[in-house]
């Protein structure tokens, strides 16, 4: 078990003819993933790495059964191109993308109300199910098969929270990435919810950083309903007010979203939260061996 | 992006919302000259990207034209330091010349993004001319919100509400309801990620007034807006931050002394954050990206080390889409054109990790090697003390 994908997963590419789309669609394909599929407008009737190419979403998911697909489109077009995956009926739509306008996003989400999918991102790095799945971004030689669910805003310091997870030979059922932009899909809160039922994981790691306020409504969330111990990080203690850093999502406005506030409502919600980014594989190895596991 | 206060109200001004009369100008004698075409007592108002100008003299009161020039004189050309500015503070180049009123009262009015709904929404306050973050922090109940849930903006009831809200007269509705639909507009059409007028008064001649502006824009967005884009002054930016986002780059410029490149934004925090728990200061923020080249690279490593006061370098890298052996490359060529005089420590992991640290070590290049990110942050805070 794990949460969201598996390797009975048929993913289709949205973008899979351009240089990134190509790049990632064959590396997740040889990690295993069933990538049946690609979209391209004006590109049907041909095919990359064997995997056949379609004009449209629709048509793809009728010839091919995807249910999962993967969008790699300039940000300009990123907002039609998951919506297109939304009225296809695609189960679950992963924006890699990264600078879509807001007002985009904004407009998406109003779209996606209503509709059956379930939908990650965007600028995020995508979800793994090691062993098993990997769509997206990340680097698949770093996970292991496990107990440990993670759930990040950040990429690459999630590829440094799963190293250290794995070198301390902590496997993960699922990672998600849900990306760092203000306006997304999944967020914390939906994920966690995944995790508390899902039989494989026994741990849940969750990565935050500055801006917003879904930390301190998730800390709400698991104070209510967690049953697994969450080991928490937030990036960003540093960071002067006022200025983006790098996600469009990170920033402290208004004295609003600072790292203290997050960090204190997780610790009350009784999440351990890691000292310093280095240490946050050794933290959940603690937070196990004190739960008995 | 920020725009000026005058470019503010100029977008504003077309969407309906009413402004005060007035022009930029950027000499005392054209300041005299609008203050004449004025003919009343006019306000000056230095342009800066930055708040807080009233407090710190960059706002003036003038009864003639004569008078209007003799402060501009003051103003222009000379450094403004607000608490916003930083202690360096900005040189004023232009001031904006606006008819004075008879203020009956004054409100705060602004839409932003509520990032919990994921919807815009506007904020309003019946204390105008505040810092609506003080107000915000210190009694938020003292805000009221109305989220825009609809393509053509506020419904009618909920500009009703903010209207009875704010205490406005009933007869004033027909003044506010085109003003605060402007507003919203302009937010929407502009991709703006803030659109606040602060104050909005009420005069004493019956009108309802922008005296003040503040937009920024979604720098997402730009690309769709050649007209915003053409209002941006690049004198107001860190000079390193203009060079890092020409070539793709994310790069803020911190107080520190310890330079750091990093892939990934959040890797990047977390590395200023562990320089700062070692006992460091991070001079900058940098993620040079997933896919970036060894130009790219070179090009990122010469930013940092641009910086006067940096005493240090950490290169921190988790290699996935970025491959270790591009970074070690980038850093040789940038050495090659521009003498590392300091301190470098380099952690290199992930992808093609050991490639990487083999061509560093075949380099002529002094470098402290760190395996992991704790080792790494501990060597360069040590190496710049001992610097």
């Amino acid at each position: 078990m794990a949460i969201l994908v598996n390797r009975k997963t048929r993913v289709l590419t949205q973008g899979i003819t351009g240089a990134v789309g190509q790049f990632h669609t064959r590396i997740c394909k040889e990690y295993g993933t069933q990538m049946v599929a690609g979209v391209t407008p004006g590109k049907a009737n041909s095919t990359f790495e064997g995997i056949p190419v379609f004009h449209t979403v629709a048509r793809a998911v009728e010839a091919t059964d995807a249910n999962a697909s993967v969008i790699y489109v300039p940000p300009s077009v990123a907002a039609d191109a998951i919506m297109e995956a939304a009225e296809a009926g695609v189960e679950l739509i992963l924006c890699i993308t990264e600078g879509i306008p807001i007002r985009d996003m904004v407009r998406v989400k109003r779209y996606l109300q209503g509709k059956s999918s379930s939908f990650i991102g965007p600028n995020c790095p995508g979800i793994i199910t090691p062993g098993e799945c990997k769509i997206g971004i990340m680097p698949g030689q770093i996970y292991r098969p496990g107990p440990v669910g993670v759930v990040s805003r950040s990429g690459t310091l999630t590829y440094e929270a799963v190293d250290q997870l794995s070198r301390l030979e902590l496997g993960q059922s699922t990672c998600v990435g849900i990306g760092g932009d203000p306006v997304r899909g999944m967020g914390f809160i939906e994920i966690l919810k995944l995790f508390n039922e899902d039989p494989a994981t026994r741990a849940v790691v969750m990565i935050g950083e500055i801006g917003g306020s879904a930390e301190e409504e998730a800390a709400v969330w698991i104070k209510a309903n967690m049953r697994k111990p969450v080991t928490g990080f937030i990036v960003g203690q540093t960071a002067p007010s006022g200025k983006r850093m790098g996600h469009a999502g990170a920033i402290i406005s208004g004295g609003k979203g600072t790292a203290k506030d997050k960090v204190d409502a997780l610790k009350k919600a009784g999440v351990r939260m890691a000292s310093s980014p280095a240490v946050i594989g050794q933290t959940v190895k603690e937070v196990l061996r004190e739960s008995g596991h | 992006m920020n725009v000026h206060e005058y470019q503010a109200k100029e977008i504003l001004a077309r969407y309906g919302v009413s402004v005060p009369k007035g022009r930029v100008a950027s000499t005392p004698e054209e300041v005299w000259t609008v203050a004449r075409e004025l003919g009343a007592p006019c306000v000056i108002k230095a342009q800066i990207h930055a708040g807080g100008r009233g407090k710190a003299g960059g706002i003036k009161l003038a009864q003639t034209p004569e008078e209007a020039k003799a402060l501009a004189q003051e103003i222009i050309g000379k450094k403004l330091v607000t608490h916003q500015t930083g202690p360096t503070g900005r040189v004023v180049k232009r001031v904006l010349v606006e008819q004075q009123f008879d203020i009956e009262h004054e409100w705060y009015l602004g839409v932003a993004l509520d990032t919990s709904a994921s919807l815009p929404s506007v904020m309003a306050c019946a204390e105008g001319g505040v810092e609506i973050e003080e107000v915000a922090r210190k009694s938020p109940e003292k805000i009221m919100r109305e989220v825009i849930d609809t393509p053509d903006g506020l419904l009618p009831f909920q500009v009703r509400r903010l209207a009875y809200g704010l205490g406005l007269p009933y007869e004033k509705g027909a003044l506010f309801f085109p003003l605060i639909q402007g507003l919203v507009r302009g937010f929407i059409d502009c991709d703006c990620m803030l659109a606040e007028i602060n104050p909005l008064v009420f005069t004493s001649q019956g009108e309802l007034v922008a005296l003040d502006a503040k937009m920024n824009f979604d720098s997402n967005a730009l690309f769709r807006h050649p007209e915003i884009v053409a209002l941006r002054d690049t004198d107001e930016e860190d000079q390193k931050e203009i060079q890092a986002s020409k070539i793709g780059l994310s790069y803020i410029a911190l107080e520190g002394n310890i330079g750091c490149m990093v892939n990934g934004a959040g890797l990047a925090m977390a590395t200023m954050d562990i320089i700062k728990l070692c006992g460091g200061e991070p001079a900058n923020f940098l993620d040079v990206g997933g896919g970036a080249s060894k130009d790219k690279v070179a090009q990122a490593f010469k930013i940092v080390l641009s910086d006067q006061r940096v005493q240090g370098v950490l290169v921190n890298i988790f290699g996935g889409i970025m491959r270790c052996d591009v970074i070690a490359e980038g850093i040789v060529e940038a050495a090659r054109e521009m003498k590392i005089t300091v301190p470098l420590v380099v952690r290199l992991q992930g992808t093609n990790g050991e490639l990487g640290k083999k061509l560093l070590s075949e380099s002529n290049l002094r470098v402290i090697s760190a395996d992991t990110m704790a080792e790494a942050a501990e060597k360069i805070v040590k190496a710049v003390n001992q610097f």
